[in-house]
């Protein structure tokens, strides 16, 4: 038994919190978010210079092969400062999407340049009646001349707007629900026919639906074989989702450390409002839940990378997303309340903490969704 | 024992039921339903017309324009108005400052502002709450000193709801000298907004909505007329208002209409092949709500009953506030559940027809709503009084 990360796990997690201490303070990050681009160019360089964007990709073709325990120490990072970047969308979804499933060709037109920082990815899977069920997929591709037209709405593909291309999940075959028939084509953001409405995501990342009317793509565009896209999604997606379990631990942190200063700093009645045992109890709650969550995401973690039978690695990330999603909720929750006033405004990064909180507490499944998957896989 | 309204109150309720299905305008209803903002004009569009009708401050005296109705009638009226979609009513001047003035101000103050109050000519704010001064409210500091016929104000307040709506403010400020007991020396004040010398300055909340702010004071005169009760007896006044506080904190009406859009939306939408409102791990958390916002509402009843025997409330109000908040957060965070997915979308980029406004708005109410736990003191001061006042602990 070890919990440690390796030594270079260890360096690799604190150069990026030192950079993220010098180049991505909340005032950055303010106006990264005001900018018209909403991410920022030179932080994204930055991480293709630091290795980030390329750690977890294959050796063979621009990466370094790191796996989810790797990204730990960076993904907590990622929840502390709140980056914005599209990180996650591009690395931990559309990256492995295409190392997992895509041909030599395919992966050597695609991640040498993700691992440059000179492409980003994005994953449309969501659609207006799936909710968190993968194989819910009524967006259609239909073969035509060697390559395939599509139609349908997908909605909220998180990174969508800074996308250069785009996995999608179309329905080759079979009835809406069907685990078979579920094909993965890899779309150019700009292709014709494809309509995006961009937005902000209440986390103050970028999002989009795509429509599709009627777009072309060729048959190049196709990720593994047609119609038996689903088992690497779902792997996919729980890899993502272990990731983002460690963001939400550095969330956590974060909102846990804010709230501890702010009752030990903060004078009602002529005492530090840390003073009050009504309120030590629930701080000593908000950190036995953050270092439950530390446990969960290190489960997640260790499990997605030894890769188990499917079954295994459901009912571990399921466990994990349950813990999580309780875990953002009670923790967003008291670190607002135990601000007062204070915690609801604008200007304080707690605020900005709850708001991606509660972003990930329903990302890539909420609470009940992993129960019922928890379920039905034990 | 018997649970029900008499003939009479459902008479009443009926009636009130009937009156606001021909009066409350479909667009202030809307702006209700989609979670909007309102203006200033469409607050007092509201309020003026409750005051043709006669109905806009039914807990004042009859002298004053008051109804005379009975706890029991003003709570119908209340969650009738909740339950139809009313705009919110601005309690500052009609359930604060009003009641503070009829019970202690002099002849000529209850003469200028009472009528405009109830008119809505005067829209008013509150100013208790100050950066250092939240919980603990008698530790205020800011200070009117005597020059004259006037004070003159200096300080801050803060967390000041709707001050840029507001033409005056009722102010808790410190007249006495720092030596005495917290308590002692703070007097209250009115001030015209428009007096040289104050600044407002808005306080973003991270549902990206305006409706709090700070108010500065900086060196503004206040005619001594406008102080209400004696000077240093402001603490008195202020404790006034808070056992004055009606029993509608639990806005039972409100919810119950929260509650059946939050059904008619999870009947909208799909999971795993029937509606989500046919899940059962949905539907038990919606039903749990749904027994608790009923326990809340007999609850309310039964202290209503106990107030008709002539008794004040006193924990009761403290037990409503916390329940009632409670169940108005898990409302706005199941309606999040119930988007799943779809709650995520926040703001549209540039021109973006197609984006889904009405999903949109179930986020930014659950980050706003947040307040409800914070603000008119929060539930942890509420549990407090009720261990103090309840309990005697």
């Amino acid at each position: 038994m070890n919990f440690d990360l390796s030594e270079e796990q260890q360096l690799l997690g604190e150069s990026v919190r030192r950079f993220a201490a010098r180049d991505y303070a909340f005032d950055t990050r303010k106006r990264i978010l005001a900018s018209a681009e909403g991410m920022s160019a030179s932080v994204w360089r930055t991480f293709a210079e630091m290795g980030l964007l390329g750690l977890p990709l294959p050796e063979d073709a621009g990466g370094y092969g790191g796996g989810a325990v790797d990204l730990m120490g960076v993904m907590e990072v990622i929840g502390e400062a709140l980056v914005v970047e599209p990180y996650l969308p591009t690395v931990g979804l559309g990256a492995q999407l295409i190392a997992r499933a895509g041909s030599a060709a395919q992966r050597a037109a695609t991640l040498p340049a993700v691992a440059e920082g000179a492409m980003k990815l994005a994953f449309a899977s969501t659609e207006e009646g799936s909710r968190y069920d993968l194989a819910r997929v009524a967006t259609r591709a239909r073969s035509e001349g060697g390559g395939y037209v599509i139609d349908g709405t997908k909605r909220v593909v998180t990174g969508g707007p800074f996308a250069d291309r785009i996995a999608v999940s179309v329905r080759t075959s079979g009835a809406e629900a069907d685990a078979h028939g579920i094909t993965l084509l890899l779309v150019d953001a700009k292709a014709q026919g494809l309509v995006m409405t961009p937005y902000r995501t209440l986390d103050g990342q970028r999002a989009c639906d795509l429509r599709f009317d009627g777009v072309h793509v060729d048959s190049g565009a196709r990720l593994g074989a047609e119609g038996e896209a689903l088992g690497v999604i779902e792997g996919v997606v729980d890899f993502a989702t272990a990731l983002v379990c460690a963001e939400a631990v550095g969330a956590i942190r974060y909102a846990n450390e804010a709230t501890l200063e702010y009752l030990k700093s903060r004078k009602q009645f002529g005492v530090a409002i840390g003073s009050f045992q009504a309120l030590q109890h629930r701080m000593v709650d908000m950190m036995i839940t953050y270092e439950q969550a530390r446990s969960m995401a290190s489960l997640a973690c260790t499990v997605v990378d030894a890769a188990p039978s499917p079954a295994e690695r459901r009912h571990a990330v399921s466990a994990a997303k349950i813990k999580i999603a309780d875990a953002c909720r009670h923790v967003s929750q008291e670190a607002v309340q135990l601000h007062g006033g204070m915690g609801m405004t604008e200007e304080l990064k707690v605020s900005h903490t709850f708001r991606r909180l509660t972003v990930i507490a329903q990302q890539f499944g909420d609470a009940d969704h992993h129960l019922e998957r928890f379920a039905a896989s034990s | 024992m018997d649970l029900n309204y008499s003939a009479g109150e459902v008479a009443f309720r009926d009636m009130v039921r009937g009156w606001l299905r021909e009066n409350l305008p479909a667009e202030l209803r809307e702006k209700v339903v989609d979670y909007d903002h309102f203006t200033r004009e469409e607050l007092l569009r509201w309020h003026r017309i409750l005051a043709r009708q006669g109905w806009i401050a039914p807990a004042w005296p009859q002298q004053w324009g008051g109804n005379d109705w009975s706890p029991v009638l003003r709570y119908i009226f209340d969650e009738e108005c909740g339950y139809a979609g009313s705009p919110p009513l601005v309690p500052f001047g009609l359930a604060m400052c009003g009641p503070v003035l009829i019970r202690f101000g002099s002849e000529a103050q209850k003469a200028r502002f009472l009528p405009r109050i109830y008119h809505g000519e005067d829209f008013w704010c509150q100013g208790y709450s100050e950066p250092g001064s939240g919980s603990d409210l008698a530790s205020l500091k800011t200070r009117a000193i005597r020059d004259g016929d006037h004070y003159i104000v200096n300080g801050q307040k803060t967390w000041t709801t709707l001050a840029h709506y507001a033409d005056w403010i009722f102010c808790l400020v410190r007249t006495g000298d720092a030596q005495e007991k917290k308590q002692e020396g703070i007097s209250f004040l009115l001030v015209d907004m428009k007096t040289p010398g104050i600044t407002v300055r808005p306080l973003m909340l991270m549902d990206g909505g305006h409706e709090v702010n700070e108010v500065f004071f900086d060196d503004v005169r206040v005619p001594m007329g406008n102080r209400v009760h004696d000077e240093g007896k402001g603490w008195v006044v202020a404790k006034y208002l808070l056992s004055h506080e009606r029993l509608n904190t639990a806005r039972i009406g409100t919810s119950r209409r929260e509650l059946e859009r939050l059904k008619e939306y999870a009947g909208r939408q799909g999971k795993g092949g029937r509606t989500l409102l046919e899940d059962p791990r949905f539907r038990d958390r919606l039903t749990r709500l749904e027994v608790e916002l009923t326990a809340l509402s007999i609850t309310n009843l039964r202290f209503l009953d106990q107030l008709r025997g002539g008794r004040a409330p006193g924990a009761e109000v403290s037990m409503l506030k916390i329940r009632g908040t409670e169940i108005q957060q898990m409302l706005t965070e199941l309606m999040m559940q119930a988007a799943g997915p779809l709650a995520q979308p926040f703001a549209p980029l540039g021109d973006a027809p197609d984006f889904d406004l009405y999903t949109a708005g179930f986020a930014p109410r659950y980050c706003n709503f947040r307040k409800t736990s914070i603000y008119a003191g929060s539930n942890e001061i509420q549990r407090n009084i009720i261990a103090k006042m309840g309990l005697g602990l």
